[in-house]
């Protein structure tokens, strides 16, 4: 992939290195004006390698966020970083067995769902932890997420689909595999929240959007979890459908990096008609209104303490839930600052990285317990993980909060 | 359906936020929408007005020769007082479109938004601020954390930089000071940052470092071992200046600190971005904006509009698009304001033809023989460095043939032509000034 015109729009200003929240505290990662341009230069040479320390980027992206000059670092750094995992990196080695199960971590996920509750009784064993950490650098800080009883496929199945039917307004949800297994609630609430608004929704088969593939180099793993969404999501786009990602991460990987890594036919459609839940709710409806009819206080609605993701801020969508729950009475919703949360999905799951991790989310766990709510939001599943391990708070997604206001009270929409 | 809002701010530096401020404080709901994180974030943090008069002697035909390469005419020294300064503008100068009024205004709009992080209100006289280059600076406002160390201070002075910081070389600083003939002593000298850094460690790091006061070793915090290391260079020195890097939100803490283990004050000088001053500033502004109840997009450029259907001859405009990856999201008000940054800003585009207004192709004068674009000398009198839409006395961007483009545009910033920001030392002034009536113009019309 010939990137020399981005590498050449760098002018060396490291505004990326200063957003890069990983550099900040470690001090052996050159930071991303080096992982992306400079690198990328150096890599033209023959004989020379790719620097190892591409590994140490948590695929975060901020830095893209930062350039003035539209230098697209994150896609030098997913192409490097599959370069370096697919010449260097040994197949046998013990980081490489930890980093593809964690990236597939859908795949684990699929079979461990199947009896949710002997999955969670192993994982969430201390003994079976400290293996893991053991075994295969996968830290024992921090508790498995624990699988949902039933995962959100199951019972969109078993409701019979959609309840909703419309020729207008369809909504092709892509839930993601976190949603699917874990939080199912958060995938219950957009549904909810969208037939409410009077969305038919359209549950494809799909498989992980390829995040944690990217973030770890698997870009042959990336490249099939891919293939197979374009071709679903595409056929939905063509029957008049929308896509909607509940996970700002799942959104941020339709968007920008299929069209940056991937050439399937339709990748740009799909880009081009994807969007994130709340987004799309706020372009084409009103939600306001409804909203600002609603007293949060006589729905136990409580105060949150909201971090946006990386990958919402990347996406222009880090003030849209504090923006939009102003119009929420009697709730208040605190930004917690513009600081990463530190996981960056399988990155705070590893060993090695896990103290770079909390130090990293130090500044968001210090502004929780500042903010008035005891609640946390976020849209992200795995800072949603960090924001519990960090602050010991109940985490919900601002959908659950929109179906809390507008779904189970009866203001009129 | 569409993102609403009553005005829609399409640029996030300082024009844009000061338009944004300046709008919502008449009352309007105001959506600011910006290409990237802020401008603001690169640049020094200082906020001039007008420091040289050398705009109209280079228009009459002076070839600015023996500038020494700082865009100053020889014979035209900083400018004491940049409203004394205005009249002899050129006539399509912005600041004599809008009025010296609207400057003073923007700046006033400025101090009340800033509050205690900046200096220089009390007085309309520019202060002379020393660069790391060496050189003095006539700015209208500057932070609090520069004022110990004005040029106009008599006071004995030592420069500090550090090795890793290899933008400011002191020692270098101050034999130029020295040289320009500043009325006091200055020295310089280079030190090693305290504690275990890579060589080139990001400045953010190390102001973070001195902000938390993190253990640097031997038992002793960063600040108690980077004084160690200054005060054998002290001498007479009655102050010391440092890059600024003193810590990141809690900055004048960290001044306050090391003025006392050293017994003299401490001030920062401004470097080149990345720019703690800068961040500083935007985080205050936007903290502003959020107060004032602006709703914010950043991070997604805005690459088209839409005129409203049943306009007249299409001169109102309807809606503008961002690019969200690939999405087009539709952003409607009623008025709108362009505060999009000049060539290097991106606001403006230019071929090997033509130099063009980027989002809605407004008119932009210029020669129509491209040789005549630029003259020979980097700090000439460039036809290009006045390039931008012109504008009316409400900062309303005007076609060829006079009238407004839009109804309900107005311009704001750095995408505004008439002005040489860089040889006039203007830049921030004429954010200001045009920010806040750009602003002003679509609340009224609201």
């Amino acid at each position: 992939m010939d990137l020399r015109p981005g590498a050449d729009s760098c002018y060396k200003c490291t505004s990326c290195d200063t957003s890069c929240p990983v550099a900040e505290v470690d001090d052996s990662f050159p930071g991303p004006k080096f992982q992306g341009p400079e690198q990328w230069r150096l890599k033209r040479k023959e004989d020379t390698e790719i620097d190892e320390s591409i590994t140490g980027c948590s695929n975060c992206m901020r830095c893209d966020g930062a350039c003035p000059s539209d230098v697209p670092l994150s896609q030098m750094h997913n192409t490097a970083r599959g370069e370096y995992v697919d010449n260097q990196m040994d197949k046998l080695s013990r980081e490489y067995l930890r980093n593809r199960i964690l990236a597939n971590y859908g795949t684990l996920a699929g079979i461990g769902s199947k009896v949710p509750r002997l999955t969670n009784a192993i994982m969430g064993n201390s003994l079976v932890q400290k293996l893991n950490e053991k075994l295969l650098g996968i830290t024992a800080e921090r508790d498995f997420p624990e699988f949902a009883d039933q995962t959100f496929r199951s019972w969109w199945k078993q409701r019979g689909g959609p309840n909703v039917e419309s020729d207008e307004k369809r909504i092709a949800y892509f839930h993601g595999d976190y949603a699917n297994y874990n939080t199912v609630e958060v995938a219950k609430a957009l549904v909810r929240v969208y037939e409410a608004f009077g969305y038919e929704i359209l549950v494809p088969d799909q498989r992980c959007s390829g995040t944690p593939m990217f973030a770890n180099g698997m870009l042959d793993d990336a490249r099939r979890s891919a293939a197979v969404n374009v071709e679903n999501l595409g056929d939905a786009i063509e029957q008049g459908y929308d896509v909607v990602a509940s996970c700002t991460s799942c959104s941020m990987a339709l968007r920008q990096e299929y069209p940056e890594l991937f050439d399937f036919e339709g990748t740009e459609t799909v880009a081009a008609n994807t969007y994130d839940a709340l987004e799309y709710l706020l372009i084409n409806e009103n939600v306001i209104d409804p909203l600002s009819e609603v007293d949060a206080a006589d729905h136990d609605i409580p105060d949150f303490a909201y971090h946006a993701p990386c990958h919402s801020r990347n996406q222009g969508l880090d003030r849209q839930a504090v923006e939009l729950f102003r119009h929420l009475d009697g709730v208040d919703v605190a930004d917690v600052g513009d600081s990463c949360s530190g996981i960056s999905g399988t990155y705070g799951w590893k060993e090695e990285k896990y103290e770079y991790s909390m130090e990293i989310g130090e500044e968001m766990f210090e502004h929780m317990e500042h903010a008035e709510g005891e609640t946390g939001m976020t849209e992200c599943p795995t800072c949603s993980m960090q924001m519990e391990h960090g602050t010991g708070y109940e985490i919900d997604h601002p959908l659950q909060v929109l179906e809390s206001a507008l779904v189970d009270t009866d203001v009129e929409i | 359906m569409a993102i609403e809002s009553a005005v829609v701010v399409v640029g996030g530096g300082l024009a844009g936020a000061t338009a944004a401020l300046s709008a919502a404080r008449e009352g309007a709901h105001v959506h600011l929408v910006s290409a990237n994180e802020s401008t603001l974030r690169q640049a020094s943090g200082l906020i001039d007005a007008l420091g040289y008069p050398v705009a109209d002697a280079g228009r009459e035909g002076d070839d600015n020769d023996g500038d020494g390469g700082n865009g100053v005419a020889a014979d035209s020294g900083p400018l004491a007082d940049p409203f004394a300064g205005v009249d002899d503008l050129p006539a399509d100068h912005p600041y004599r479109l809008i009025g010296a009024d609207a400057l003073r205004e923007g700046l006033s709009l400025f101090d009340d938004t800033v509050g205690d992080l900046y200096r220089g209100g009390h007085t309309d006289r520019n202060a002379l601020v020393a660069t790391t280059s060496g050189r003095a600076k006539p700015t209208a406002r500057y932070p609090r954390s520069m004022a110990p160390g004005l040029v106009s201070d008599e006071r004995p002075t030592l420069l500090v930089g550090f090795e890793a910081a290899t933008d400011f070389d002191a020692p270098l600083a101050a034999e130029r000071l020295s040289a320009a003939g500043v009325p006091f002593d200055v020295t310089g000298a280079t030190i090693a940052f305290p504690g275990e850094y890579r060589a080139d460690a990001a400045v953010t790091r190390l102001a973070h470092a001195l902000e938390r006061d993190e253990d640097a070793g031997d038992g002793r915090t960063t600040r108690q071992r980077l004084a160690d290391r200054v005060r054998p260079h002290l001498d007479d020195a009655e102050r010391v200046g440092f890059p600024a890097i003193l810590g990141d939100s809690h900055v004048e803490e960290v001044r306050a600190d090391l003025s006392e283990r050293l017994g003299v004050e401490v001030f920062e000088v401004p470097t080149g971005p990345p720019s703690l001053p800068g961040i500083r500033l935007s985080d205050r502004l936007f903290e502003a904006l959020d107060d004032a109840g602006v709703s914010m997009t950043t991070g997604t450029p805005v690459v088209d509009f839409e005129p409203e259907e049943d306009g007249a001859g299409g001169d109102r405009i309807d809606r503008v698009f961002i690019d969200r990856n690939g999405a087009r999201i539709p952003y409607a008000a009623e008025q709108f304001v362009l505060a999009t940054g000049g060539l290097v800003g991106k606001g403006l585009d230019s071929d090997r033809e033509r130099a063009t207004e980027a989002v809605f192709g407004c008119h932009v004068p210029q020669p129509d023989d491209r040789m005549e674009w630029s003259e020979g000398g980097a700090f000439a009198d460039h036809a290009f460095a006045r390039f931008g839409v012109r504008i009316d006395e409400r900062g309303r961007p005007l076609a060829a043939d006079g009238t407004p483009e839009f109804e309900n545009l107005s311009a704001a910033g750095g995408v505004v032509g008439g002005a040489d920001v860089a040889r006039e030392k203007s830049a921030s002034g004429v954010s200001l000034a045009t920010g806040l009536v750009a602003g002003r113009t679509a609340a009224e019309e609201v």
